[in-house]
């Protein structure tokens, strides 16, 4: 698995600070204001959590840095260079990979061809040496074969690579869509509520799987409304409101924030907090 | 197990081989048929890449068709010398280019058409590609139909005749071959290139299935989105499959030119697509051996039905067209399968649990 480590010696030691720093993110559908000014940043190699009340614009925000929503301001910086989220693929090769709320697998493909697709940004033999079959094709196909069997086995499901994606149980269906978006290689992993509709030990499970990720040298981004899930798991948390950053810290922080506390609870809750 | 492929690969190769002896003896017109479904067969393999890998529902697939069997039908009969004195002094012999440059030719032309017909459906998916596509199949028809004025190209409705035959490694098609005491008729001789072509056009369709590129048109196929966030370039992916397609459905209409001697746009209509969309769905969309047996069903059957229902013709004093009842008994056919197989007649097979070995070693 030693091809699965972040690269970072391309820039050497001048590493920037931030892994991925967007600001003054805003997005408008029509009458309502789905973000306004929204700011983040997030470090190499931390878990940082996005939190919020439903329809706080987590996910619009999630769609926006990835891509799938153009953004109607914002300045986007990826590992030190600025990059435009309009192309959907061309942020998966910036490396930025996402998962989505509602599982969105390749339903009729195998479980090994599933993750084999995720593999496709980070290799380039031609069509032309598949009909051929040519040595580098079949040198190609053989390191897809095994990058992408390494990350089932990473994620657990090594026994299932020949079984059709959608023949999977709920759990696993989340867990293969974690190891096709590792497999684009990528520097900062984007979940979109990865825990949803899990039981006690699948969430265990998942939890262990993304520290494991973040070992790697990976940053993880995770919306998640399980608040003991992201109080236990997330080095930062961002907390969204009607479209606006309300609070930005360590869970501790965050958890104390009467902004936060008013957000989630109401006005009665925060006068209790304070008395 | 691949002791037992090997054994049924034999088979079928010998099967194939034989099989146009087998039928000649009941006329020339069967080994036609053959021939004819042998065309059909490229041609839905072609098409199976546009729809069956990328799921891009074409219903214009028969513009590629009529583009190769045009471009044939000008390079290889006098109608081009006969209306253009410059072509004629350039080439007084005429045009009589080989086998082996046509082929690919009529692929490459048929290709840079799929893309350029490909291009600006892009952003459409579904019923409204489908829509779109219909239009440019018409389109292309049409174009053939008037284009004899001003300037005669395509010698509209009346077609253009006088194609010459394929000449393979100097054997003309077009004449009986007599070859080690076999005498070989024109209609077997076809048989045996066409054969050829179709069996290198299902490898090139596996291999292309089995790789990068046919794993990321699937993908497409299965949800655009989730496709264009694991990195794929869906725009490139999807001209790809118009361009691959499209040459197949070239190099078929440069066999049908030569075969048939003569082309007009009453054989590239829209009820052609629909039949070549009919084959690769009725088939097992994505799944080759289906794709075959789909094309195969129903090119062939017609034809057999046709020589069958003559004499129910003459038994109910000609009320029963046979052309009718083909098409009752082919409808019927067809709802029949879609309402008992929905999935095509030889589907992709599907893995509903782990594989009996990975299931062992986990228990």
């Amino acid at each position: 698995m030693s091809w699965f480590r972040v690269r970072t010696g391309a820039t050497g030691g001048s590493e920037p600070a931030e892994l991925l720093q967007v600001s003054g993110v805003s997005k408008r559908f029509g009458g309502v204001q789905a973000l306004s000014e929204v700011a983040l940043s997030i470090h190499p190699g931390e878990i940082h959590g996005l939190i919020g009340p439903n329809g706080a614009g987590k996910t619009t925000f999630f769609n926006v840095i990835t891509g799938l929503v153009p953004a109607d301001h914002g300045r986007f910086v990826l590992a030190g260079r600025p990059y435009e989220p309009k192309l959907v693929h061309k942020v998966a090769a910036a490396g930025i990979a996402r998962t989505f709320q509602n599982i969105r697998l390749f339903a009729d493909m195998t479980v090994l061809d599933n993750v084999r697709v995720g593999r496709h940004v980070r290799t380039k033999v031609s069509w032309w040496h598949a009909v051929l079959r040519s040595p580098v094709f079949k040198r190609e196909e053989a390191e897809i074969r095994r990058d992408a069997l390494a990350l089932l086995d990473f994620v657990g499901l090594a026994a299932r690579a020949r079984q059709t994606a959608h023949t999977l149980s709920y759990g696993d269906q989340r867990r293969l869509e974690i190891a096709r978006a590792l497999a684009t290689e990528p520097r900062l992993l984007a979940l979109d509520e990865p825990a949803a509709g899990m039981n006690a030990t699948e969430k265990l499970q998942l939890r262990e799987l993304i520290e494991r990720i973040r070992a790697q040298g990976r940053a993880v981004l995770l919306i998640e409304h399980d608040v003991k899930l992201v109080m236990g798991l997330c080095d930062r948390v961002t907390v969204l409101d009607q479209g606006r950053l309300i609070a930005q810290g360590t869970p501790a922080q965050v958890q104390r924030d009467p902004a936060v506390i008013l957000a989630y609870l109401g006005t009665g809750a925060v006068q209790e907090a304070g008395a | 197990m691949t002791r037992s492929k090997l054994i049924i690969f034999v088979l079928a190769a010998v099967l194939l081989a034989v099989l146009p002896f087998v039928v000649l003896p009941l006329g020339q017109a069967w080994v036609r048929i053959l021939d004819t479904a042998l065309i059909y067969i490229l041609l839905a393999l072609g098409l199976n890449i546009v729809v069956g890998y990328a799921g891009l529902l074409d219903l214009g697939y028969v513009a590629f068709y009529a583009v190769g069997a045009y471009l044939f039908a000008l390079l290889a009969s006098p109608h081009l010398a006969e209306t253009f004195p410059a072509v004629a002094q350039a080439f007084p012999q005429g045009l009589h280019l080989p086998f082996w440059a046509l082929i690919p030719l009529g692929a490459g032309v048929a290709a840079i058409f799929g893309v350029l017909l490909g291009a600006p459906t892009l952003k459409l998916r579904g019923d409204y590609l489908a829509i779109v596509t219909l239009g440019f199949g018409e389109i292309v028809r049409v174009f053939l139909n008037n284009l004899d004025a001003p300037v005669n190209i395509t010698n509209g409705p009346k077609g253009v005749g006088s194609i010459d035959p394929l000449r393979v490694f100097g054997v003309n098609l077009g004449e009986t071959w007599e070859v080690a005491g076999l005498s070989l008729p024109s209609v077997t001789l076809y048989y045996y290139v066409f054969l050829a072509l179709v069996v290198v056009a299902v490898i090139i369709s596996l291999r292309l299935q089995d790789s990068r590129l046919g794993r990321a048109w699937m993908a497409i196929r299965e949800d655009e989105l989730a496709a264009k966030a694991m990195g794929l370039n869906t725009r490139n992916l999807k001209l790809l499959a118009f361009g691959l397609g499209a040459a197949f459905g070239g190099v078929g209409g440069v066999l049908f030119a030569s075969f048939q001697g003569f082309v007009s746009p009453e054989s590239f209509t829209l009820h052609e697509s629909v039949l070549m969309v009919a084959m690769v769905v009725l088939g097992g969309l994505g799944h080759v051996p289906g794709v075959i047996l789909g094309a195969f069903l129903l090119a062939a059957l017609p034809e057999v039905l046709r020589h069958v229902a003559t004499p129910l013709q003459a038994m109910t004093d000609g009320r029963l067209d046979p052309a009718i009842l083909r098409q009752l008994m082919i409808a019927l056919a067809m709802i029949g399968i879609m309402l008992k197989r929905p999935r095509g007649l030889w589907p992709a097979p599907r893995h509903e649990s782990a594989s009996p070995s990975a299931a062992g070693s986990k228990a």
